[in-house]
């Protein structure tokens, strides 16, 4: 009775919800027809100004948690120091769950891509972290 | 001996300092940062004494701890995950003990100064809460009013630096001249060691 692999999940933390739930949308869009990876935005405050939450941050992983591990791809500042610090002191995050040395947009893309294409959370990080190396000029 | 109300009055003497420079902080985080850092830490503060009032944590290493969580979970800016991490890995190096001596809290400090400095990735000279945090971890073996002063003079030493890290470090030259907002508050954090002792 066992379906397919479970997909790894995409947590996408941006300084503001609508960077965040925008480069979803994008992401979503371009991973093309079939069932695409679960992903959930942390953008902004709970209030909806601009920053950081640990609250919706722990919420969206625990919302995409398939099992498979979690890519959490963030923009900078705060983002990126609250998520280390809650997967290096603490237990909050699902277990699996991995921050990804990537560009915001263009690594979002091709974790949420290869994601959905069933790769695991090694081969996601490596899609995302290798959008680095293509140099536009 | 140092104990857990110690830790709650220096947690207590520190809300109370960020209080009374909430509108100092905001003004030096004006100038080459994003004008939050009074606003923000005087919303973790506020929530780390509210906690510590409810919850009552019975060693001096669990206040510590579970004040880092709180600022992690309510500041909402890089001070949170910061102050966060310095407070709760201080509170993790202390253990379990009911009680602990000066000497044991600055050397739980200095590995909490240290998970600071590897988490934002920064050093000694960088313009960051590091540059008064060192210094009175060293001077923290010695008396409370010497990590104090050392702080002090580790916040002041960093107007004329140029930032490396964060926000203020887009800012590159434009950056030198003014006092860290980050080491300004950690100076505070310092100083209400002294008014926890008295």
């Amino acid at each position: 009775m066992s379906g397919p692999d479970p997909l790894v999940g995409v947590v996408l933390v941006s300084h503001s919800a609508a960077v965040a739930a925008s480069v979803a949308e994008l992401a979503e869009g371009l991973a093309g027809g079939g069932p695409t990876a679960p992903v959930a935005p942390a953008g902004g405050l709970p209030d909806g100004g601009l920053g950081t939450s640990e609250e919706l941050i722990v919420r969206a992983a625990e919302s995409v948690d398939r099992g498979a591990g979690i890519a959490v791809l963030v923009d900078l500042g705060s983002a990126v120091l609250t998520v280390k610090a809650l997967l290096a002191e603490g237990d909050e995050l699902p277990p699996g769950t991995r921050l990804l040395d990537a560009p915001f947009v263009e690594g979002a893309v091709a974790a949420v891509v290869s994601a959905s294409a069933g790769a695991d959370l090694d081969a996601v990080e490596a899609a995302a972290t290798e959008a680095y190396d293509y140099r536009k000029v | 001996m140092l104990d857990a109300a110690f830790m709650r009055r220096w947690m207590t003497a520190t809300a109370a300092a960020v209080d009374r420079e909430a509108a100092r902080l905001t003004d030096l985080d004006s100038a080459i940062g994003d004008a939050d850092h009074g606003a923000n830490l005087q919303r973790g503060f506020t929530a780390v004494t509210a906690l510590l009032d409810k919850e009552a944590p019975a060693t001096p290493g669990a206040v510590l701890a579970l004040a880092g969580r709180q600022l992690i979970s309510t500041v909402g800016g890089a001070s949170g995950p910061l102050y966060g991490t310095l407070l709760r890995r201080t509170g993790k190096s202390l253990g379990e003990a009911a009680e602990v001596t000066r000497e044991q809290l600055a050397e739980a400090l200095g590995a909490g100064v240290a998970a600071v400095a590897q988490l934002g990735g920064a050093a000694a000279g960088d313009k960051t809460m590091l540059d008064a945090l060192l210094p009175a971890v060293e001077a923290l073996g010695e008396s409370f009013a010497a990590a104090a002063e050392a702080a002090d003079a580790g916040a002041l030493a960093t107007v004329p630096m140029l930032a490396r890290k964060g926000r203020a470090s887009y800012l590159g030259e434009r950056s030198v001249g003014h006092q860290d907002p980050g080491a300004t508050s950690s100076a505070l954090l310092i100083g209400a060691l002294v008014e926890a002792a008295a």
